[in-house]
């Protein structure tokens, strides 16, 4: 499932905030019980299901906008997939796979 | 109810996101003075009903399902987006859009608004459940949020007496200045960016005029802890799918017996009263019995569609969907398709039909072509005659009831090949075909309306009873007609329909339907069942009846039971678990595919199934000894 630009992209990510523990992470990876706040929701255009731009609308129209707090709430009893994400005060089924392109920081980092 | 002369009819449209609780405001402004589409499930057919308001203003109100934005990914929302922009053909142009908004969740319903105001007619916000959004301690400037949003703002509780007053008394005033701020519309679809930058802004007004407490429903999370519980979800849910077929079968016992009963006596009646003849013989065998046999299992499916009406109100269905997306997907279906296959146990059409909500094409076309092999509640009059005839009455371990066992393990049956076929379909049609995201929203748990539920399943009884009056009855006349010419000739020795229509169509394919097990009475049967699963019922009883004399028309499964081996009875139960002996359902499946290719590919693979089904089923038996 990992790809090659995945990596790079977190590896940029991490070099231009500068604090390597800062990192963004895809909610797609996260565990149960995570919480955060969402830093960018950027789709790679893997070729498979919906082109990027669509799938980054999509996943706005449904209330994940950078900015808003999430917290994995419950996960599938296979694979842990689909994941319950609560998102600003809704709760929304999302698959893990859809869930890659919601980038997010946990909240520890802030004050 | 009356409307002032000369007061002209308004045309409202209710738009907003799902689990909005448009529906039960729908249901609160019209109540029983709707036309509901046919068909139940989702919100996906038009809605439309009547009422009027205190001014005498007649309203003509319309439920468009549900959507994030006028974007219009699936059929159902392009129905939102074309109603709301006056594109849809016979629709008259709305002269207000009412945005529906759950007030415990409104990021996402103000963006909407924002679009909304975008199409340039009149709009009025109305922010429902208002009651559970104070309680949990929001406070709301109304004045404030009218003011940053440009629109009317009003509140509603859809669900209490008297909760939709307010939002009527706006209504009025707005009509009454009417022709008021109605512009042209600059909608066009917004772009990832124009998305983000209107989420933004309907945050940046929710925080000005919303104070949000830290206090979230914790009723739902707490709930949900046990029914998302990975493996105690799924055996909840399993349980509650048994429960449900149990009842079917138990509680519906009395009433059933009383229907049945009064069928009979109505029959005695029209024996007494009637010279007997071809009169007597067509108002006692063809339309009492034929019609009464149908109108009994009412019950049942009222039963069925309570429990599918209750389990939406609940909830809980999207949840179901959360827990069954990986099981389906496994299988080549989309977790969204659960609903519609749900849908599908109490009828094939809105099953069907509420696979709109599935934007995928593909996935879509999967769906449709299992539908048909959930277990309709039009197979269940055939299944009860059966197993009631055939399967002991008694009970395993004390409480389950061998006979519901068998029910469920036919709803099992038609499951699992189900899975099969969309596998299979699914490597067969479209290969290289990516999975399609599934995003869906798990609304707060609500405790469902009795009002909802009762218009609810009085839609669907009425439709039933409808069938019954027409298509079925219609049939039952055919077969009367097919059974009973021609006569006997003189001094036949056999009984007289030995020589009717309906003996030389059921020997006619004999040759085709002898090696599984079929006589030429359920042959008989089959054709007329065509039309619709359930006629096949009292296909039989006809056939028998005339064929046996007066006693065996109350006592179908008991003349059956005489007559087959436990081997055809099996037979008969693995074909109609697989048979596409529904025109109505070939009918939607062409109207919703658009093509006649989806119709025959679906009544081609459900015939061989059936036909392979039912010739194993009868050779096994006959094998161990049930022939």
């Amino acid at each position: 499932m990992r790809r090659f630009s995945d990596d790079v992209g977190e590896f940029v990510e991490t070099i231009a905030l500068g604090t390597a523990p800062v990192t963004a992470m895809p909610l797609g990876r996260a565990q149960r019980g995570f919480c955060g706040r969402i830093d960018t929701i950027q789709a790679a255009e893997s070729g498979a299901g919906l082109p990027a731009a669509e799938l980054e609308s999509r996943l706005i129209e449904i209330g994940f906008v950078e900015g808003a707090r999430v917290e994995i709430l419950h996960e599938g009893a296979f694979g842990r997939d689909p994941i319950a994400v609560r998102v600003n005060g809704a709760t929304i089924a999302l698959r893990r796979r859809e869930a890659m392109a919601i980038h997010v920081r946990t909240l520890d980092h802030e004050s | 109810m009356t409307v002032a002369a000369g007061a002209g009819e308004w045309h409202f449209a209710l738009v907003g996101t799902p689990n909005s609780g448009k529906t039960a405001l729908f249901n609160a402004l019209t109540g029983g003075r709707q036309k509901v589409a046919n068909y139940p499930g989702v919100t996906v057919e038009r809605k439309s009903g009547l009422f009027a308001t205190p001014s005498g203003h007649s309203v003509h109100v319309i439920d468009l399902p549900g959507t994030y934005s006028l974007r219009a990914r699936s059929p159902d929302e392009e129905v939102t987006r074309d109603a709301v922009l006056g594109r849809l053909s016979g629709e008259a142009l709305p002269d207000m859009l009412v945005c529906v908004a759950d007030a415990t969740n409104l990021r996402v319903a103000f963006r909407l608004v924002l679009e909304l105001k975008r199409v340039g007619r009149p709009l009025l916000l109305v922010l429902n459940m208002i009651d559970i959004a104070r309680r949990r301690g929001m406070e709301f400037d109304l004045d404030r949020l009218s003011a940053e949003l440009g629109v009317p703002v009003v509140t509603s509780i859809a669900v209490r007496r008297g909760g939709t007053d307010e939002l009527i008394r706006r209504m009025d005033e707005m009509l009454e200045a009417s022709g008021a701020r109605s512009g042209e519309s600059t909608w066009r679809p917004p772009t990832g960016t124009e998305l983000r930058t209107a989420q933004r802004e309907a945050d940046r007004i929710i925080r000005a005029a919303v104070k949000m407490p830290g206090r979230p429903d914790t009723v739902t999370g707490r709930v949900d802890t046990v029914l998302l519980h990975p493996v105690a979800g799924l055996v909840i849910l399993l349980a509650i799918l048994f429960v449900m077929f149990q009842a079917v079968f138990t509680w519906a016992k009395p009433v059933m017996d009383l229907i049945s009963a009064g069928f009979d006596m109505l029959g005695a009646l029209a024996q007494e009263t009637l010279p007997s003849g071809l009169v007597q013989s067509f108002v006692q065998n063809g339309i009492i019995s034929g019609v009464g046999s149908v109108i009994v299992f009412l019950p049942q499916i009222l039963i069925l569609f309570l429990f599918i009406l209750l389990l939406e109100d609940l909830g809980y269905m999207a949840r179901a969907a959360f827990l069954m997306d990986r099981i389906m997907g496994s299988a080549g279906l989309h977790g969204r398709a659960f609903i519609p296959l749900l849908s599908s146990f109490a009828c094939a059409i809105p099953g069907i039909m509420a696979t709109r909500v599935i934007d995928n094409r593909r996935d879509r076309l999967t769906t449709i072509l299992v539908a048909p092999l959930m277990t309709c509640s039009a197979r269940i009059p055939v299944y009860t005659l059966i197993i009631s005839a055939f399967i002991p009455s008694t009970y395993l371990w004390g409480w389950v009831s061998l006979q519901g066992l068998v029910m469920f393990g036919l709803y099992g049956a038609g499951i699992a090949s189900a899975l099969i076929v969309s596998f299979v379909a699914k490597r067969l049609f479209w290969r290289d075909h990516a999975a399609e995201p599934f995003m869906l929203e798990l609304p707060d748990y609500k405790l469902p309306q009795l009002k909802g539920v009762a218009i609810g399943l009085f839609t669907r009884g009425k439709i039933f009873l409808h069938r019954a009056g027409t298509t079925i009855f219609a049939m039952m006349v055919l077969i009367w007609f097919l059974a009973s010419f021609p006569g006997a000739p003189e001094g036949a020795s056999e009984p007289a329909i030995n020589y009717s229509l309906a003996a030389i169509i059921g020997r006619f394919l004999e040759p085709v339907l002898t090696p599984i097990g079929f006589n030429w009475q359920i042959n008989v049967a089959l054709v007329p069942g065509m039309a619709a699963r359930e006629v096949a019922v009292a296909a039989l009883g006809t056939v028998y009846s005339i064929e046996g004399g007066k006693e065996a028309a109350s006592q179908i499964g008991q003349t059956l039971a005489a007559n087959w081996s436990l081997a055809t009875a099996l037979a008969l139960l693995a074909w109609y678990v697989f048979a596409p002996q529904c025109a109505s359902t070939l009918a939607v499946i062409k109207r919703e595919t658009g093509s006649w290719r989806w119709m025959w590919v679906t009544f081609a693979y459900m015939l061989g199934l059936a036909y392979f089904a039912a010739f194993v089923t009868y050779r096994t038996a006959v094998a161990l000894g049930a022939g």
